[in-house]
């Protein structure tokens, strides 16, 4: 079974099926890589081109290792956003790129839609890394894998999501992918990073993160970006981290099981305090690890198998 | 001496409460009778040799439009469209007016720009086109231009449009000076710092999306700072592109009051909402933004209550440079001469509104709003007219547009209504299949 569309341009146009799909998929690519020899020949032959319009060392390795596990040529390439303006199009980027004729281009760009602008002109199938705010599939089908392999499914599951939902892409994803699951969903933030009319997609939105964490099975920290202060949502790291910090000092008013995670980089003694990120409920680096996975089973649902 | 008859059309003319079956009768560019259709008295027409005669049966026949809001892009940007274009697809929107604004580059902010302008129009433009002059030179914000020139080469009102005027003391000077003459400043209503680099409206849709968005509060701030100025100096204010429920409010609230203030809303605005916007297609990214359901109902009731007073296009043609990018990246704006009347008719058919204030709102109210000498068929005036068919379909193509621009957001969409014919001065500028 393969899925049936071209692209995985986000959570949203995923059905259930396809999600769990994904996931089982997922869960049978992530013995690969702890083998000795760490290769399948799945796709052996295909080409695939990481470009990456901003900076990443998780996301961007973590495609390149899949794609090379199951032996597919991976290319990366980087462009430095300052030279977007005046270099070509990001048309005329992709353009150039199917010209050679890869299989899938794997795309991460600060400005939303452009995976989507450039899945409309290429025949190649396309997976958003991340667009600007608006999604980061990959990110949300690990986030999922990895909830789901400690509990044995997402259905009820309680996801509170803290931190910046306004500028982020992983909680939107997560969102979407969580409620189509069964899960439930809460977001919180103070009202600076909350975004308009996000509870319409399914979520329900506080901003009193000590009340919330009792009812959490598990809870998911956002990345701070430190320059935001400048753009006023937040007056001080210090205020941020008092209020939405993860510490010891909250997490006793957590459930004993809940479990950690957050999608990295992390802002140790912002967002997470060392004893937290480091500690035995945090699922951080097993994210990493089942990334590589799903990644690994996004590849072979797109473009394993000869082409009609 | 040229002759035209239009014979036993539907004469819709709201300014002279005209609304029946008549031929009209064309002599020397200017309206020179009109009576009761001679079919309908079983009569021939009262026309000898030399006249041309367009049978004008089961169709509407009324003033052509008058468009105050349109970009032209000439001089300077003459690859998005040209004077001779623009006036194309004007003609074939059955648009017999333009007013084009000064955003050009360089801007309309003096005298001789005006009049390379209205020369070249007159050259080269199948419709009439007043020139709306920049309210501070170059479109900078800092010093106010020269009214009495602008005024004197043709400019028939002033405006940024494209920018606001961040000061607030520059705008009540622009203001204040503009009485000396009558012209009607026409503001661009936009906080910059709140709506700051927001690409479409704020809302569900752009958190669902993660498009950065552009408050109500970044229009309605600036609604009222101007309406405040507007009556602190009692001159003629004119809001364009009203796009939101909190506007109309504003301004419904100031006409009580009895301030100098009229509006405008756009085609776009009253017809569709922010939901379009779901598959990151720029042609859907304008400024104002598409906003939400709430906003589009008041819009409508704002038209059908007198608070708004008038239906222009915001014409704004751009290429595929500036359209075929990400969407934060795309220039604002979206092509309207070709496809406002027929969007217009569909809200009448829907019901929104009726025929007359459609018609009304897209000829006398511009005309009189600008105190121009046109939006009526009364008899001497000119005759500037466009013969529409209610009943035809057809469906937008934007490789068919006489404009250079292709980037509207009806592409695709079936429209009830046509323009067949349209004449100005009594001559037929646009020619389509009766």
């Amino acid at each position: 079974m393969k899925l049936k569309k071209k692209d995985l341009l986000g959570i949203e146009g995923l059905e259930k099926e396809e999600i769990e799909l994904i996931l089982s998929t997922a869960a049978s690519f992530k013995e690969v890589s702890t083998r000795e020899i760490k290769k399948v020949p799945t796709l052996r032959g295909k080409t695939v081109i990481n470009l990456f319009y901003e900076p990443s060392t998780r996301t961007r390795t973590s495609f390149e290792i899949a794609a090379k596990r199951m032996s597919a040529d991976a290319i990366n390439i980087s462009v430095a956003s300052s030279s977007v303006k005046k270099g070509e199009t990001l048309r005329d980027t992709a353009l150039n790129l199917e010209a050679m004729n890869p299989d899938c281009v794997v795309i991460r760009h600060s400005s939303s839609g452009a995976p989507h602008m450039i899945a409309r002109h290429l025949k190649s199938s396309v997976i958003n890394a991340g667009d600007g705010a608006h999604e980061h599939p990959s990110q949300a089908l690990l986030d999922m894998f990895t909830v789901k392999e400690r509990l044995g499914g997402l259905s009820g599951v309680r996801l509170l999501i803290v931190g910046d939902i306004a500028h982020s892409r992983v909680a939107r994803s997560n969102i979407l992918g969580f409620t189509k699951m069964g899960a439930s969903v809460t977001v919180c933030g103070p009202p600076t990073m909350m975004p308009e009319g996000i509870s319409a997609m399914g979520c329900s939105v506080s901003h009193d993160m000590e009340a919330l964490l009792k009812d959490a099975d598990v809870i998911m920290m956002l990345r701070v970006q430190l320059e935001r202060q400048k753009e006023a949502l937040f007056p001080s790291v210090r205020e941020y981290s008092r209020l939405y910090g993860l510490d010891a000092g909250k997490l006793r008013k957590a459930r004993k099981d809940a479990l950690i995670l957050h999608p990295g980089p992390i802002n140790r003694g912002v967002e997470i305090s060392p004893e937290v990120a480091d500690g035995p409920w945090s699922l951080i680096l097993e994210q990493v690890t089942n990334g590589v996975a799903v990644r690994m089973a996004l590849f072979y649902l797109l473009i394993g198998g000869v082409k009609e | 001496m040229k002759r035209l008859l239009l014979k036993g059309g539907r004469v819709l003319d709201p300014a002279s409460s005209m609304d029946g079956v008549y031929d009209i009768f064309v002599m020397g560019g200017r309206v020179a009778s009109i009576k009761p259709s001679s079919e309908a008295r079983g009569e021939n027409p009262q026309v000898g040799e030399g006249w041309d005669i367009i049978d004008c049966a089961g169709k509407l026949v009324i003033h052509g439009l008058v468009d105050a809001h349109t970009h032209l892009r000439e001089p300077g940007e003459e690859y998005k469209e040209t004077i001779k274009t623009g006036t194309q697809a004007a003609s074939a929107g059955g648009v017999t007016t333009v007013m084009c604004m000064a955003n050009t580059k360089p801007a309309n902010d003096n005298e001789s720009m005006t009049r390379y302008i209205v020369k070249k129009a007159a050259e080269e433009g199948l419709v009439n086109v007043f020139p709306v002059g920049a309210i501070t030179c170059g479109l900078k914000g800092e010093a106010l231009t020269e009214f009495a020139s602008l005024k004197d080469a043709g400019c028939v009102a002033v405006s940024d449009d494209g920018r606001p005027v961040t000061s607030g003391t520059l705008m009540r000077r622009a203001l204040e000076y503009s009485r000396l003459f009558g012209l009607v400043v026409i503001s661009h209503a936009e906080d910059a710092v709140l709506a700051a680099d927001g690409v479409m409206n704020e809302g569900a849709v752009s958190t669902r999306l993660g498009l950065k968005g552009i408050p109500d509060a970044a229009e309605e701030a600036m609604v009222a700072r101007d309406i405040s100025l507007a009556e602190l100096t009692g001159a003629r204010l004119h809001i364009a592109h009203v796009s939101t429920a909190g506007a109309v409010a504003l301004i419904k609230a100031a006409k009580k009051r009895g301030a100098g203030v009229t509006a405008e809303v756009t085609p776009h605005h009253l017809a569709l909402t922010d939901e379009v916007v779901s598959g990151f297609d720029t042609d859907f990214k304008m400024n104002p933004p598409l906003r939400a359901k709430k906003d589009v109902e008041a819009l409508r009731e704002g038209l059908n209550d007198g608070t708004i007073d008038s239906i222009a296009t915001d014409h704004a043609p751009h290429s595929s440079i500036e359209k075929d990018v990400e969407f934060d990246h795309a220039s604002f704006g979206v092509v309207g001469l070709e496809t406002s009347l027929g969007v217009v008719l569909g809200l009448v058919s829907q019901g929104v509104l009726t025929l007359r204030k459609a018609v009304e709102a897209m000829t006398i109210n511009p005309a009189r709003i600008f105190g121009l000498d046109t939006g009526t068929l009364m008899v001497g005036s000119a005759a500037d007219m466009a013969i529409v068919d209610l009943e035809r379909k057809w469906i937008v193509d934007p490789a068919r547009f006489r404009s250079k621009g292709r980037n509207t957001p009806f592409k695709g969409m079936e429209l009830r209504g046509k323009v067949v014919k349209t004449i100005v001065n009594g001559n037929v500028v646009y020619d389509g299949e009766i």
